[in-house]
């Protein structure tokens, strides 16, 4: 069959990478799963469910899952509403509309690192003499120890901010495709109609950007649920990681590859719990949309 | 109300853009200045000799590790175009029995992220002896099932008369594709290319797992370790830093219009 060889000659090559490096891997976690695997990645003995039940059982592992929760709580409505904000003003004006947008998509070009280190040596090193205890101060409050102080949790606002800062423009950049395809005639219409400007936002341009505002929610979701970079910059030290503020990847991270042993076994365990997770989101959200 | 809109948006500027100026200003003072007793915004002195130092201390493999980056990249964002090009285009255009079933076989895998799986994708490469590997940085990172997914896309829509007439001078699914259907693509390929480049230079999880040894750093492996160890001179550190944005920057000033592109392609159509 002629177009069986041209088929497998374009797609072959990719399919045969995505065997290797996607599906091979997740079938041999699956399968380490239900070992003993510790300091090897062969599977020893066999322990059924047991990596299961001490993930879903064990506390580090849930409250993972908590801290993404917070931490989503925090960055996914920040980001929509901000970056909608930052949108409907840039779309608004015509002189230097390009300026504007390039600075504030111009972050992403920065690495999570990188922003780390600003964030965590220069703007929150909680030195009296750091940028946000030098605007502290003007208001006379004390100097506050970002990175290290646990009550209140004052970490989470260099985390968020530090998010908010590198992924605000990208979607500023998807709301103002979105606003973009809204057709101009609608807003003639409510115009028409003597419509307020926020009764044209409320009618037109929010049920126009459903299709938008759906996918960035979900991008919003899936990218706070993978978070790490900025956990283990910020919060890291050469002392280690501290116990709290700990997400799903960086807890797994150092289950698997920690100092401590290398533990594939509940390694691959609580990567297939995350996997099933984010899966059924991402179904339930195709669902949603598909309504 | 204008006048109210260029304030928002001018306040909002300064914000976005003091990161930046902090990284080039500590990188360019002296060591005491960084934990001086209180905060200015201008440097009392520009030290450029910093440059001259961080270059030359040879307990930084700043170049080292720029070097492997942008091979990284480079490898990465080619790789990634050719695989996932040829695969979206036989999924689009060839007509073959069995292809629904590869197809589900490809966009099954866009439910899962790929960090999520590292530590199974760790599994395998150290099993092939990938570690502290150029391999291993860069193979498991070309098989992007969302990329192909969206050449799939693109291809679908397609000028179906270019690829006819090619058809009647007598080229075949290749010729096709490379002598048609590439040349009259280049700006999708350029908007994904630059956000391949982009993702591929900033990602660490990845480096962090599989670059152990020293020598097969990337320039975010190799800041991270020393931010969080903390090990060299704070400067040093911002200053690498800004080292390491600039060929970013560059990209982002010469690509800019493929770059928003990109992203609306990528964000919005997956």
């Amino acid at each position: 069959m002629r177009n069986g060889r041209a088929f497998w000659l374009f797609v072959g090559p990719f399919a045969a990478g995505l065997l290797v490096f996607v599906y091979v891997p997740i079938g041999w976690s699956l399968l380490l799963s239900f070992f003993d695997a510790r300091n090897t990645v062969t599977p020893t003995e066999f322990v059924g469910l047991r990596n299961y039940a001490d993930m879903l059982t064990d506390g580090p592992f849930l409250s993972s899952l908590g801290t993404f929760s917070v931490f989503a709580a925090f960055i996914v409505p920040l980001t929509f509403v901000l970056a909608l904000a930052l949108a409907l003003l840039v779309s608004q004006i015509s002189f230097m509309q390009a300026f504007f947008r390039s600075v504030f998509f111009l972050p992403t070009a920065c690495s999570y690192v990188v922003a780390s280190l600003v964030w965590k040596l220069s703007i929150f090193n909680g030195l009296r003499s750091g940028l946000a205890n030098t605007v502290l101060g003007w208001f006379g409050a004390d100097p506050v120890a970002w990175t290290v102080s646990t009550s209140p949790p004052w970490y989470w606002l260099v985390l968020v901010t530090l998010r908010l800062w590198l992924q605000l423009g990208f979607y500023m950049i998807l709301f103002i495709a979105g606003l973009q395809r809204i057709p101009a005639v609608l807003y003639e219409a409510a115009a028409l109609d003597g419509a307020r400007s926020w009764q044209a936002f409320r009618f037109v341009t929010l049920p126009q950007l459903r299709t938008t505002s759906v996918a960035v929610l979900l991008l919003l979701l899936i990218g706070a649920y993978q978070a790490f970079d900025e956990f283990y910059n910020v919060l890291g030290t050469d002392r280690g990681y501290p116990p709290f503020a700990r997400p799903p990847l960086i807890y797994l991270y150092y289950t698997a590859l920690g100092s401590g042993g290398q533990d594939f076994g509940h390694g691959s365990a609580g990567a297939v719990i995350l996997t099933l997770l984010i899966v059924g989101v991402t179904l339930l959200q195709g669902r949603a949309v598909r309504r | 109300m204008k006048a109210l809109r260029y304030l928002a948006l001018s306040i909002a500027a300064v914000l976005f853009l003091v990161p930046f100026y902090l990284v080039v200003r500590n990188g360019l003072v002296a060591e005491s200045e960084i934990s001086a007793p209180s905060w200015t915004f201008l440097p009392s002195a520009v030290r450029w000799e910093n440059f001259g130092e961080l270059f030359g201390n040879p307990a930084v493999p700043l170049v080292r590790s720029m070097v492997n980056s942008l091979v990284v990249a480079v490898l990465q964002t080619a790789g990634q175009l050719l695989l996932c090009s040829l695969a979206g285009y036989g999924l689009a255009r060839i007509p073959y029995r069995y292809a629904n079933v590869v197809f589900y076989f490809v966009v099954a895998t866009l439910m899962i992220p790929a960090a999520v799986t590292f530590v199974p994708t760790f599994v395998v490469v150290s099993t092939l002896g990938w570690v502290s590997d150029l391999r291993g940085l860069v193979i498991p990172g070309l098989f992007s099932g969302f990329t192909a997914f969206l050449f799939r896309q693109y291809f679908l829509n397609f000028p179906r008369e270019l690829e006819e007439a090619a058809r009647i001078d007598g080229l075949g699914h290749w010729g096709t594709f490379w002598r048609v259907v590439v040349p009259n693509s280049r700006g999708f390929f350029a908007a994904l290319g630059v956000i391949a480049f982009v993702t591929s230079w900033n990602q660490f999880l990845w480096p962090l797992v599989i670059a152990q040894d020293q020598d097969s750093w990337t320039v975010q492996v190799a800041l991270s370790t020393f931010l969080t160890a903390q090990s060299i001179n704070v400067h040093e550190l911002f200053l690498a830093a800004a080292v390491s944005i600039t060929p970013l920057v560059i990209v982002f000033v010469a690509m800019q219009r493929w770059l928003v592109r990109g992203v609306t392609e990528t964000g919005i159509k997956g």
